[in-house]
């Protein structure tokens, strides 16, 4: 038995996504960004719907501005590790600055948003905790879970009932209770009801860990995301987030009121045994975040310009996710239909995300669009009439 | 709590029988993953119907360790033991 033999399912899952199509939906190379909203995919212009740069500052000038001076001033990297060589002032001046931002007093900076979860629940929750997930949570929540050791127990989607139930059910067992909600879930766009999740925490004395990793730069009305639109901030034992979505850079952030989160550095294995940001990522970052605090109208325009375009795909009958929020999630009912659709969409000119089975919730596979706030008017009814033109060249029978 | 192995093995194979693409001549000996041809996801949701059934949480990391019906109903009935 060869070592590669567990690949052979994936290889021929994957020769079968490129006969319906012809392209391989996983290794689309933007050649180069043209601006926030639009890249040179193919050799063509093409508009940008899927990457996640919801206030579009990936191209800030502020930011590119700032990456440069660190990278003369300080080189391209640090390494080493937070705990070792690759603590620089920045790092701890970017800390205080997220820290100040969310008003609280502790935090974190990892290396991406996906180590920020897995480091946090890991080292949060060990043998003989419990661990309560979203059932719709993201791979590196689970992922965490694994890394961890404790008993892991989901629960139903956005759903504080079944939260509370499931509580209820180990209320006598030893062992602390951390339960992890995303503010909003990066498939579907769904907003977690987190005054409902914060009633739930108070009432079983559970602790609460909120990934705003789409959320942060989003909602709330200085854009912490979730907990704040909700008012519970207070609730909240732990945010962590990710640069990579609104602040358009790269890394992970964990912030905190409590004061062992500085033990946690030194538990915590995605943290330590990494290698930390380089000088330009995080000065790149202190600008965005400088840029997104400075520019609050950057989220109106994002609202307005996410209700224009779910709408617009629902004017043409297709289903998508319930809330109204920057992810836009268009469920389809087969994946030869998506495949197809997927391909069509590019050809004529948008890039969005082919989303499949089982890596979606309810075994639908998905065309995840995300909106920016960048994005022109034009440009969204543009998208839209683009989804018009593909599914009016899809066969009868996809 | 008076469910032994075999109620809650009936139990789990009525649930599956419901579903019509599920084969009809499983059996508390049936593999989950292999005669069922559930991928990881369709285990979690389903075992999530059972538990509501029966009000017990099935933790992910003793998920890992069964592979068929009658697996699931003993770690079920010995998590209602508390054990």
């Amino acid at each position: 038995m060869s070592i590669f033999d567990k690949f052979r399912g994936v290889e021929q899952r994957l020769a079968e996504l490129q006969a319906e199509g012809g392209r391989n939906p996983f290794s689309v190379v933007i050649e180069r960004p043209l601006s926030s909203t639009v890249g040179i995919i193919e050799g063509r212009e093409t508009l940008l719907f899927g990457t996640n740069n919801y206030l579009g500052l990936s191209q800030s000038p502020r930011a590119i501005e700032a990456a440069v001076e660190a990278v003369k001033a300080r080189g391209v990297g640090t390494t080493g590790s937070r705990i070792a060589n690759g603590t620089q002032s920045l790092h701890e001046q970017l800390e205080q600055h997220i820290a100040g931002f969310f008003h609280q007093k502790h935090c974190m900076v990892f290396s991406t948003g996906y180590q920020a979860n897995l480091g946090m629940i890991s080292t949060l929750a060990g043998k003989g905790d419990y661990l309560l997930l979203d059932a719709d949570s993201h791979a590196s929540i689970y992922d965490a879970s694994r890394l961890g050791h404790a008993q892991v127990i989901r629960f139903r989607h956005n759903d504080p009932d079944d939260l509370h139930k499931r509580l209820n059910r180990i209320k006598d067992e030893p062992g602390a209770k951390l339960v992890v909600v995303e503010g909003i879930y990066s498939m579907t766009g769904n907003v977690v009801p987190m005054a409902e999740m914060a009633a739930v925490k108070r009432e079983t004395g559970a602790t609460l860990l909120v990934d705003e990793a789409h959320s942060f730069g989003v909602l709330g009305a200085n854009g912490r995301g979730v907990a704040e639109a909700a008012g519970v901030e207070d609730d909240v034992d732990f945010v962590v987030g990710t640069f990579s979505k609104s602040l358009g850079t790269v890394g992970g952030y964990c912030v905190s009121r409590h004061p062992e989160l500085e033990l946690v550095r030194l538990h915590c294995r995605p943290y330590m045994f990494t290698a930390s940001l380089p000088p330009e990522v995080i000065a790149a970052t202190m600008a965005a975040l400088d840029d997104m605090q400075a520019q609050p109208e950057l989220r109106t325009r994002l609202m307005e310009n996410a209700a224009r375009f779910h709408e617009g795909l629902n004017s043409l009958g297709l289903t998508t996710g319930r809330t109204v929020s920057p992810v836009v999630g268009v469920v389809l009912e087969t994946i030869p239909e998506a495949i197809m659709l997927w391909n069509t969409l590019l050809s004529l000119g948008l890039y969005v995300n082919l989303s499949l089975p089982p890596a979606t919730p309810d075994h639908h596979p998905l065309l995840r669009c995300s909106v920016m706030a960048t994005h022109t008017s034009e440009q969204i009814d543009r998208a839209v009439e683009i989804f018009r033109e593909a599914m009016a060249r899809l066969p009868a029978s996809a | 709590m008076s469910e032994t192995v075999q109620d809650v093995s009936a139990l789990i194979i009525n649930k599956l029988l419901a579903n019509p693409k599920v084969p009809r001549d499983i059996s508390g000996a049936s593999k989950i993953v292999e005669d069922l041809a559930f991928d990881s996801l369709a285990v979690m949701n389903f075992v999530m119907e059972i538990e509501d059934e029966l009000d017990v949480s099935v933790p992910l990391d003793r998920l890992a360790e069964i592979r068929t019906i009658d697996d699931l109903a003993e770690c079920i009935v010995s998590l209602k033991k508390g054990n």
